[in-house]
């Protein structure tokens, strides 16, 4: 925060004091008229960006206003594009995700943070890392051929013998659905969550978990009672970053969703999501309205990942300010 | 020792031993993902895989290399388009702009690094492909550069505000203007760290395939120019992994090996570069 601050007057006294002339023979104006395009470029482009979605969705916009939402019909044919099948499969498969990677990846973030060595734990968080780097295709290829059948031969019939009471785990086995997109999802947010929830218990200071360890209370109690705690807020950005990676996640949720815009409270049904359907239909889309329907469907896809987005990052402020606050005192 | 407190310790190192196995599970998958590429597609890396083109369907053999070219040409174009915007943009909010303008371009650059890749491909279509009527190997790059810039400057950014404020008075009370300050001695001193940014960039956007889908689209054949479509290393995973044959299910395999390796490999280099004593103290 500090190194903002500090650099920046350089450009203030230093710049005024020589006349504009000779700020201009030694290229000093020349450079910052250079760099100031390419950086105005940038925040150009990203006007661009939410402008070409806005006008590339005017025709559906004005068409279905809001029954866009919660209609359910997508027939290219006839032309009728209702987004509910889509939005419900992005929203089931995000949240199944985190239900399976929250926990694990604040464990696994609870162990790099707090039990294991600083050797052993930087060493675990590089292979982490790397695992952050593997491209969703790759995802995709081990969910299609590996997860899938694996699925389809036993999770899923195994699921439907004990808990086939529940609507979730009705119905035909086929692999492809839902249940297997959000434990795909989960893999691939993992990484997500242990690297920000790592940081962010690390930042916890130290006299925190020695108040709690002298107060009497075993280790476990310390961390999960006071460490946790203390960096909730930072976690819970962790989590929000992860839902917004899970909700835009495209190629791996296409491989193994099943691609049918199906609404069911079986688990095992094949669906479709935003990003799957925009990967899917986007380059065979005939017909403007066609198209513009999902060009919508980005664009709700973008405000929702820009809003998830920005609340994880004040809520990881928060907690590393919090952290260095009461280091300093 | 009483029930109560032995039951507290049990559960303290019980939980902590769940932790463990949480981290574990979690390390395992990178070295599940690299066991099973091995395993399904190492037998079909050879010499045509690299240098023959796909083969027609129904055919065996055949290779992939109009989509290594193809993913060469659009890394390249990306690149060329996205590390001039990043790194001089970085250059322009670390050590000319004020502190607000800053903040908007910081803000815009968080905003495209946070779009979805898929919108980013619908932006590069409505930008690249739809005004021209055709895909292109020129539209994909233009995709993929734009994900690049946000990840360029933002971290080129960090890495130069991270140079120590006695480097830049030094040079400043030797006379040196402003842009030679920068070029001669910020620049040099924060290189380490800006080469690290564009490498993982780079390794970054070199996996995506949701923004090449309806830009660069594909091609069986090989690509001439940047005017026309071309295949691509993960695209044609996908298109691959998805059909209905098993000699393109095992390319597909070889194809996301020969993309992870690729991957794997940048990454740790640019870790590597960072960690050779970098001249600035956190």
């Amino acid at each position: 925060m500090s190194t903002a601050s500090t650099t920046l007057p350089s450009a203030g006294p230093a710049a005024g004091s020589r006349s504009f002339l000779s700020r201009l023979r030694e290229g000093d104006e020349i450079a910052r008229l250079v760099t100031f395009l390419f950086a105005a470029s940038v925040v150009l482009i990203t006007i661009l960006l939410v402008f070409e979605l806005w006008q590339g969705s005017v025709l559906p916009r004005h068409k279905f206003g809001f029954a866009f939402f919660h209609t359910s019909v997508w027939d290219p044919v006839f032309e009728k594009f209702g987004a509910l099948p889509f939005i419900y499969g992005t929203v089931v498969t995000s949240v199944l995700a985190l239900l399976i990677a929250v926990p694990l990846g604040i464990g696994a973030a609870i162990f790099l943070a707090e039990l294991a060595p600083a050797r052993v734990s930087d060493t675990l968080e590089f292979f982490i890392d790397l695992l952050a780097a593997v491209p969703s295709v790759i995802y995709g290829l081990l969910g299609f051929f590996i997860v899938v059948p694996l699925m389809r031969e036993y999770v899923q019939p195994g699921l439907k013998n004990t808990l086939g009471f529940l609507p979730f785990f009705q119905g035909p086995a086929y692999g492809l659905g839902f249940l297997t997109a959000g434990i795909v999802l989960a893999i691939m947010v993992i990484p997500y969550i242990i690297s920000v929830s790592r940081e962010v218990l690390l930042s916890v200071p130290r006299d925190q978990r020695e108040a709690a360890l002298a107060l009497g209370s075993t280790r476990w109690e310390s961390t999960w009672k006071v460490v946790v705690p203390f960096a909730r807020s930072g976690i819970m950005g962790s989590i929000f970053l992860a839902l917004a990676r899970a909700l835009g996640e495209t190629m791996a949720v296409s491989m193994v969703i099943g691609n049918a815009p199906i609404i069911s409270a079986s688990l095992f049904s094949p669906g479709d999501s935003i990003a799957s359907v925009i990967a899917n239909q986007f380059s065979e889309a005939t017909g403007e309205l066609y198209t513009q329907s999902l060009i919508e469907l980005g664009l709700v896809l973008f405000l929702l990942t820009f809003l998830l987005n920005g609340l994880a990052r004040i809520l990881i402020l928060v907690t590393s300010q919090r952290g260095s606050g009461m280091g300093n005192a | 020792m009483n029930p109560r407190m032995r039951w507290r310790k049990f559960v303290s190192n019980f939980m902590l031993a769940m932790t463990g196995v949480c981290a574990l599970v979690a390390v395992s998958v990178l070295f599940f993902i690299l066991a099973s590429l091995v395993y399904h597609g190492g037998t079909s890396i050879n010499w045509n895989f690299f240098t023959k083109l796909p083969a027609p369907v129904g055919e065996t053999g055949g290779g992939m290399a109009n989509a290594i070219v193809g993913s060469a040409k659009l890394l390249l174009l990306a690149t060329l388009f996205g590390v001039p915007f990043g790194f001089l943009g970085a250059i322009y909010i670390a050590e000319f702009s004020g502190s607000k303008v800053a903040f908007v371009v910081r803000y815009s650059a968080d905003l495209l690094n946070g779009a979805p890749s898929i919108v980013i491909g619908i932006f590069a279509f409505s930008i690249a492909v739809h005004p021209f009527k055709h895909f292109s190997t020129l539209a994909g790059g233009f995709a993929l550069g734009v994900m690049m810039i946000p990840i360029t400057l933002r971290s080129t950014e960090g890495f130069l505000l991270d140079v120590p404020r006695t480097l830049r008075e030094g040079a400043m009370a030797l006379g040196a203007s402003k842009w030679k300050t920068i070029a001669t001695v910020i620049v040099p001193a924060a290189y380490r760290g800006i080469l690290t940014a564009i490498l993982l960039a780079f390794a970054r956007v070199a996996g995506e395939t949701a923004p090449l889908i309806f830009t660069a689209l594909g091609n069986s054949y090989w690509s001439h120019g940047l005017n026309e479509p071309t295949a691509s290393l993960p695209v044609m995973i996908w298109n691959y992994a998805i059909s209905a044959y098993d000699d393109w299910h095992r390319q597909a395999w070889a194809a996301g090996l020969v993309l992870l390796t690729l991957i794997l490999i940048i990454n740790i280099l640019a870790r590597a570069i960072l960690s050779r004593g970098i001249s600035v103290p956190r």
